[in-house]
């Protein structure tokens, strides 16, 4: 259903601040550079929250796809 | 597992309080600006000791006055008030079980989340000496006793510091 390909994924459904970032950063550790984590959520404010965490921690958001109400964020790994 | 990064900041935060609501804040903060790759330091100071302490904390002390207040004074993670709407115990509970509703992870949780990422946990010296506790009466995840010039010197080179 996407072009999207992720490395790994993380099911982050039902969870609330701070855990989808705690989970994301600690799912990434474990990933190599240039690696692409999709994290699904149905946080709302994930969708603000995990591109600025991507923003100050040096990685980058590959993509966001909206489905009903879950929510796929594409991180790759940069450092 | 530590995922500190050298350029992204540093956050101290002073835990004062020793309320169940109060700590969750802190611990909040913590987790994300951890998760962030922030360093990450909490001093615990006079009522905020609760939070570390072991279930024998309830019995320490040197003389009458320093047992009598860490009988009357006893708290752990895993039992704390709240401050406000606590009704004896029961506003806790019920806060632990909205929570858990939620998926929010317990306080214990929190703090052996925090220290897996690295966040720092310092007990205040001065307290401790006045109510007669020592290290072994705080959890294994607790840092060395530190003294207000230790804090200062993490806290002036902080990006955020907050008292709790």
């Amino acid at each position: 259903m996407s072009e999207l390909s992720a490395t790994k994924e993380l099911d982050a459904k039902g969870l609330v601040c701070p855990m989808p970032s705690v989970k994301t950063a600690l799912a990434l550790e474990g990933m190599k550079t240039g690696e692409v984590l999709k994290v699904i959520t149905d946080d709302p404010v994930s969708k603000r929250d995990l591109p600025l965490w991507a923003k100050s921690t040096g990685n980058e958001v590959v993509g966001i796809e909206e489905d009903g109400t879950l929510i796929n964020i594409y991180l790759k790994k940069i450092e | 597992m530590t995922i500190q990064k050298d350029n992204a900041g540093s956050v101290t935060l002073v835990l004062f309080s020793g309320e169940l609501d109060k700590a969750m804040a802190a611990f909040i903060i913590a987790t994300s600006a951890a998760s962030m790759g922030m360093k990450v330091n909490i001093f615990f100071t006079f009522w905020g000791l609760n939070i570390l302490k072991k279930d024998k904390a309830r019995f320490a002390g040197f003389n009458i006055m320093q047992r009598m207040m860490n009988f009357m004074n006893f708290g752990t993670a895993r039992k704390l008030a709240m401050t406000k709407m606590n009704m004896a115990g029961a506003g806790p509970a019920m806060l632990k079980m909205m929570m858990g509703q939620k998926k929010v992870p317990t306080l214990p949780a929190f703090i052996k989340m925090a220290h897996e990422m690295g966040v720092k946990f310092y007990p205040c010296e001065m307290s401790m000496k006045v109510m007669g506790l020592t290290k072994e009466d705080f959890i294994d995840e607790c840092s060395e006793v530190i003294g207000a010039v230790s804090y200062l010197s993490e806290a002036k080179d902080s990006n955020v510091n907050l008292f709790i």
